[in-house]
């Protein structure tokens, strides 16, 4: 009977075409190490991110106001740095690209490799990630605040790219952030009764969205991390004068 | 005249072996399972296969077909591109053509500790509180997510790592509202979890669509590092109703 049922059942459509298998962990390494190259420009090559109200995330706080001049980028991009490093998402795109641990699902490794995963030295520290979320949020606030700033002008409210630019990019490392399984797990995952804890409708509610955003953490992470990207250049070409801002209105 | 395949099935056992090429017919609706057997009525009748529901429910005829472990029952035949290629899992050892010995998961599952009710039976639960642990209980054990975890299939970490499909076991026990007993330790220490470097791959083969790393194996990894590498929290835990 089983038989009979299959075979009454539509074919499917063929198996969707699919990349090779190299070109996931390809892209990554190529994605991932040019923004580390570009930070690595940006932080240690400039001592300002300002364009009038414009501040570069990777400046954001501006620790000058607080008399650090010497490159003042290093004391803000470490946390949001760390808290990608240690990123579950993240961990998983480097192992895979970096480490060929696995470089796809099912290949063969390299043989005669020691393995001891995230027992060990470096990895084991991942599971700091939650201190750096921690930081991490501090950071966010700052971003906020310089995202409402850059739709201040000396002339008062105005719109520019670099306003927009710098709101998508706070709200597409606001949901990064906020759909982090550390988050997820602060937020309810840890308790193993919603019911049993205080406000039990609430709290399950918010862990039901962080876990909605969350199953889309990988497609954020790389969103947010382009959205730096752009962001930074857009103010350093502003900076150094190869760009003129466009005031929409 | 039907359209004709050519499968290559992995013959042989623990002494050696290589794929053996038949030709069968596509049926319509043909799942690998389905060749596979008409290889065995028509072609090699010695040929070891282990199955047994043919509807994707039992987890017995787990295998690795075109290199992605499988379930042969769930693959359909018209939906592959090309020559098929049907070899027996790699994680475990071989007994003869497809059929490998998945003994040493049942003697890992006797390791971890049972459910241990916080009270006598019957229990009020509310939905909210057992969903998790429902979607772990969809599991058929097929051992796919054990197949392909490179913990086990490449390392060969089997004394260190119990693998994905014994994290879930672990996550649906620790996370059931009603539970009273602590396996924390036992999952950092004992079972492995840190072994996991959550690539995924488990997650991408399950047949039952289990979110096993982002389900299970993280947070199982939180509350382990709410154990062992927070102290706000692990004081917090003490003090506050879980």
């Amino acid at each position: 009977m089983a038989q009979r049922a299959q075979a009454l059942t539509p074919a499917p459509r063929r198996r969707k075409w699919e990349w090779p298998w190299w070109v996931s962990p390809a892209g990554t390494v190529t994605a991932l190490g040019l923004f580390t190259i570009y930070s690595l420009w940006e932080t240690l090559t400039h001592s300002s991110g300002q364009y009038h109200n414009y501040l570069s995330p990777f400046f954001s706080p501006d620790v000058r106001a607080i008399g650090i001049q010497f490159l003042p980028a290093i004391w803000v991009v470490w946390a949001p740095l760390l808290f990608r490093a240690t990123c579950y998402y993240y961990r998983k795109a480097y192992y895979r690209s970096f480490f060929s641990d696995p470089l796809a699902c099912a290949r063969p490794e390299r043989p005669g490799r020691a393995y001891t995963g995230e027992t060990k030295l470096p990895f084991v520290l991942s599971n700091l990630h939650r201190f750096f979320f921690y930081v991490t949020v501090v950071v966010m606030a700052f971003l906020w605040y310089d995202a409402i700033r850059a739709f201040i002008f000396p002339n008062g409210f105005g719109v520019g790219v670099g306003s927009l630019l710098m709101l998508l990019n706070v709200i597409l490392l606001s949901v990064y952030t906020f759909s982090c399984h550390a988050f997820r797990h602060l937020i309810g995952g840890g308790l193993d009764c919603f019911s049993c804890s205080r406000g039990p409708i609430l709290r399950y509610s918010l862990w039901k969205t962080v876990s909605k955003w969350n199953q889309e953490h990988a497609t954020w992470a790389w969103l947010s991390m382009f959205s730096v990207w752009a962001t930074d250049l857009y103010i350093r070409l502003l900076i150094s004068g190869v760009l003129h801002d466009v005031r929409l209105f | 005249m039907a359209e004709m395949k050519t499968l290559h099935v992995f013959r042989g056992d623990q002494s050696g072996g290589e794929e053996v090429a038949y030709e069968i017919p596509v049926e319509a609706g043909m799942v690998v399972l389905d060749a596979v057997h008409q290889i065995q009525a028509t072609q090699a009748p010695d040929l070891a296969v282990r199955w047994n529901c043919k509807a994707a429910r039992c987890g017995s005829c787990s295998a690795e077909v075109n290199g992605k472990p499988s379930l042969m029952c769930k693959t359909r035949v018209d939906a592959i591109e090309g020559e098929i290629h049907v070899r027996p899992m790699k994680a475990f050892p071989l007994i003869r053509d497809l059929v490998t010995d998945v003994s040493w998961n049942y003697e890992k599952a006797k390791q971890i500790e049972p459910f241990a009710p916080k009270e006598p039976a019957p229990f009020t639960m509310y939905q909210r509180d057992v969903e998790r642990s429902q979607q772990f209980r969809k599991c058929i054990e097929c051992f796919l997510c054990q197949d392909v975890c490179h913990v086990l299939r490449e390392h060969s970490a089997k004394e260190q790592y119990f693998g994905p499909r014994f994290m879930i076991k672990i996550a649906e026990l620790e996370m059931h509202p009603m539970d009273g007993a602590d396996r924390l330790h036992f999952t950092s220490h004992q079972a492995g979890v840190g072994m996991c470097n959550i690539t995924k791959c488990c997650q991408e083969v399950c047949p039952e669509h289990i979110h096993l790393t982002d389900d299970a194996i993280i947070p199982l990894k939180e509350r382990v590092a709410d154990r062992e590498w927070d102290p706000i929290r692990a004081l917090f835990h003490k003090t506050a109703a879980r």
